[in-house]
């Protein structure tokens, strides 16, 4: 059917019928990987690539696909060639990570020692000094 | 179709996992099993890589493909207002298209690879593109119905299993809801308009109702093929199940606006809970698909011009000494 686009009906389209290639190899360019960054004092965080012929228009391209919709602060641009990753099949190296719990604030508890050598000698919790005094105030006012 | 998985019936069950390591076949089922995704550097059986390809490479073909009927229209939308927003929805679906091209590429087919396969009619992409948007009705109906659709294959496929593809799904997902609002609007605004306002929704439906019921392909039985597909979580859902779902939240929608859908048969059986309906014309489903639709030759032939007119462009922007690097993620 003739087409219901007037602009299509003024272009001089190709015939389709060859079936034939147009693209050449590498024609679009190479990859960038595209950094994000939405605020201000916020990390930038990996949202994607684009293909581009320069730092300049890998740029230009992440503007338009990472930053036409969401609010948008800063963003980088960087050759998919020159990132260097660690390997998924290393990813055991991780493992015990979690298990190193002397490197976690949580896994320092002292005060049940504290208490007992305040007990054996005689020595004033201060905490609970400042609860009763706390306390009596409480009462004077009532 | 905005690509589910598909296998050919014919092929052997066996040969989806024929020559595969089983001891690495095994690790990667559990991975998925867990619930963990599958990275592009990661271990993958040639038939899950395969699939994938295609169905992601199909997927950014159709957001491409599907600016074109509507991108007709930005001249002539009317009012300032609908036209920026026919104008930020065109652009969407192309940077989708971007992201999706980007999210195949990392299994390791080239984009100028699935370019060139578009243009020379290898791959496929959705069927409803093959018809045209004859009236401004045709895009209202188009941006809420068409999108509809898509969502909820969207939705459903960001619960799989590759990790590229379940990202870009979904940023796409976030950024359609705009457009679901934006046809809703629209249909809403015409079919409580003037009655000539309300005859052009009204065609325009009439027109699309057959293309709608296409739009998750045709009805595919869970075979021996589809388990695997589904155990790998690359098929999350069935034709059937997606349409039945669409169905579900929409078709009320239609009717809360008084609008008739041209199918007698239309009905939610109320014991089984189950839509019934008419099934659609599959052999036109077939015939179109297979290039013999009202605008085939024409989104092809768009797509080339582009291409070729843009080619001396691309090549004077290349370097000699640049190398092509498969994006990471």
């Amino acid at each position: 059917m003739k087409s219901i686009d007037p602009r299509v009906n003024r272009m001089d389209l190709p015939s389709n019928e060859d079936g034939k290639e147009i693209l050449e190899e590498q024609e679009n360019w190479e990859t960038y990987e595209v950094f994000h960054q939405k605020k201000r004092g916020e990390q930038h965080i990996h949202v994607g690539i684009v293909h581009a012929a320069s730092p300049e228009m890998a740029l230009i391209m992440a503007k338009e696909a990472f930053g036409r919709r969401r609010q948008t602060a800063n963003l980088w641009v960087i050759k998919s060639a020159a990132v260097t990753a660690s390997d998924y099949e290393d990813q055991d190296v991780f493992e015990t990570t979690p298990e190193k719990t002397y490197r976690e604030a949580s896994d320092y508890y002292c005060m049940d020692r504290i208490r007992k050598y305040q007990q054996e000698h005689g020595i004033k919790d201060r905490k609970e000094e400042r609860r009763n005094v706390q306390k009596a105030n409480k009462e004077v006012k009532k | 179709m905005y690509e589910n998985a598909y296998v050919d019936p014919k092929q052997k069950v066996s040969s989806l996992t024929e020559g595969e390591d089983p001891v690495k076949l095994a690790e990667f089922e559990e991975r998925i099993q867990r619930g963990e995704k599958i990275e592009p550097k990661d271990w993958m059986p040639k038939a899950y890589r395969k699939q994938l390809i295609r169905m992601i490479e199909q997927h950014a073909h159709s957001e491409i493909i599907g600016a074109l009927p509507e991108g007709t229209w930005i001249t002539r939308a009317p009012g300032f207002r609908r036209k920026l927003a026919l104008m930020a929805k065109v652009q969407d679906e192309v940077g989708h298209g971007q992201l999706l091209y980007s999210a195949a590429e990392t299994l390791g087919k080239t984009r100028e690879d699935m370019i060139n396969d578009l243009i020379s009619g290898k791959s496929k992409y959705s069927n409803v593109f093959n018809y045209p948007a004859m009236t401004w009705g045709d895009t209202a109906i188009i941006a809420w119905l068409i999108d509809a659709g898509a969502i909820i294959n969207q939705v459903t496929n960001s619960k799989g299993s590759y990790g590229p593809y379940c990202r870009a799904l979904e940023r796409i997902c976030s950024e359609e809801s705009f457009h679901l609002k934006y046809g809703h609007d629209n249909v809403v605004f015409l079919a409580t308009g003037t009655p000539a306002q309300r005859e052009l929704v009204q065609d325009a439906l009439n027109r699309w109702w057959t293309p709608i019921m296409h739009f998750h392909g045709p009805p595919d039985k869970v075979s021996q093929h589809t388990e695997i597909l589904m155990k790998w979580k690359v098929k999350l859902a069935t034709n059937d199940e997606m349409r039945r779902k669409f169905l579900d939240e929409y078709v009320p929608k239609i009717w809360d606006l008084g609008l008739s859908i041209p199918d007698p048969n239309l009905k939610k059986n109320e014991q089984t809970g189950q839509w019934e309906y008419t099934e659609p014309d599959w052999d036109e489903f077939k015939r179109v698909i297979n290039g013999d639709g009202p605008c085939n030759k024409e989104r092809l032939q768009v797509r080339r011009w582009a291409e070729e007119r843009g080619a001396w462009v691309r090549r004077a922007l290349q370097k000699a000494e640049q190398k092509y690097t498969v994006p990471l993620a």
